[in-house]
């Protein structure tokens, strides 16, 4: 096989990829946190603040809300922007402190695979979850359903 | 070149009138225009915000995720949650989360404002003002939620 060498001064030739995936990193840290704010502020409001705080959260008072297309949506934005957020955050960090190639490799794709997964995870459960599931006492469900 | 011309680049004889002035090692570190100031402060806040919330939305995902299972595990595990200790950690990941929040939209207009960098320092002091304005109102709220007993 013969390779060519080129002469020291000519410019770099190598094949560039056509995304700058770290540029798009870049700009989605800065779109999903704008929209991240809006969604975070509300998320803490109603389950914390309004009403009567943590002590209010039961299967009832999620599945009441669960229920609702408006909060199906707003939690699966939530949970896609916030997760992919996170974790690319993360990917910085590891970048900048996991000098070992290898500790650095399996710790990205840790954080990869933790994304994925419960990024299929939550939403299979907003959209595969039932309010009122039978057979389950009536107190602890939501006022909504026909079996309380 | 001359001797003459090389003299004059000679340190000059000790000036009655106007002495030199004795400046002395400074006695810590002086930094720079970033490092131990609130650039550096930010940065630091940030990263640990961003790690705790990080691992907490970790845990959070799964403990929701039980409503699939049943009413009686989730509200089983809920419960866990509504206990001081639980109530006072809560506060703080809300405390960090107010603060990623609110830098964050700092570090955007630093990088996207024409002047953004210029105000930095003082957008920094306007975060940290507006995050203790949110804590002011979300603190007792949530001291009474956990203590208040009702
Ligand atoms: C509330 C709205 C949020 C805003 C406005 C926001 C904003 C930002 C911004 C602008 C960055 C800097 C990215 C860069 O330097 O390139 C960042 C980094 C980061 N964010 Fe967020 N974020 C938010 C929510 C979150 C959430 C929910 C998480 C965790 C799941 C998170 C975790 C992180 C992490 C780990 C980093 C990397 C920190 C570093 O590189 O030092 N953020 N965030």
């Amino acid at each position: 096989m013969t390779a060519t060498i080129e002469t020291p001064r000519s410019p770099r030739t190598v094949q560039k990829s056509r995304v700058n995936f770290e540029k798009w990193g870049w700009i989605y840290m800065r779109a999903s946190g704008v929209v991240l704010v809006v969604l975070i502020f509300g998320h803490l409001f109603v389950n914390l603040v309004a009403g009567v705080g943590v002590k209010a959260i039961d299967f009832g008072f999620v599945g009441g809300k669960l229920s609702q297309p408006f909060w199906q949506i707003w939690d699966t934005l939530l949970l896609w922007l916030a997760l992919i957020h996170g974790s690319n955050g993360m990917r910085t960090i590891v970048n900048d402190y996991a000098s070992n190639p290898v500790v650095r490799r399996i710790l990205n794709v840790a954080l990869l695979a933790s994304a994925v997964l419960l990024i299929l995870l939550g939403t299979l459960v907003i959209y595969t979850f039932d309010p009122c599931p039978a057979g389950s006492p009536a107190e602890l469900l939501p006022s909504l359903c026909k079996n309380r | 070149m001359s001797e003459k011309s090389a003299g004059a680049l000679a340190a000059p004889l000790p000036d009655k009138q106007f002495p030199t002035p004795k400046i002395s090692a400074p006695r810590m570190p002086r930094g720079t225009l970033y490092r131990g100031r609130e650039g550096m402060w930010s940065w630091v806040l940030h990263r640990i915000t961003g790690v705790a919330i990080f691992f907490f939305l970790l845990v959070h995902i799964l403990d929701t995720s039980l409503v699939r299972l049943s009413p009686e595990a989730y509200n089983a595990v809920i419960d866990q949650y509504k206990t001081p200790i639980m109530g006072l950690g809560e506060a703080g990941l809300v405390a960090a989360i107010g603060f990623h929040a609110l830098n964050g939209l700092r570090i955007i207009l630093i990088d996207f404002w024409s002047v953004g960098t210029k105000h930095q320092r003082l957008m920094f002091w306007i975060a940290v003002g507006v995050w203790a304005v949110l804590m002011a109102g979300f603190l007792p709220r949530q001291l009474m939620h956990i203590f208040g007993g009702a």
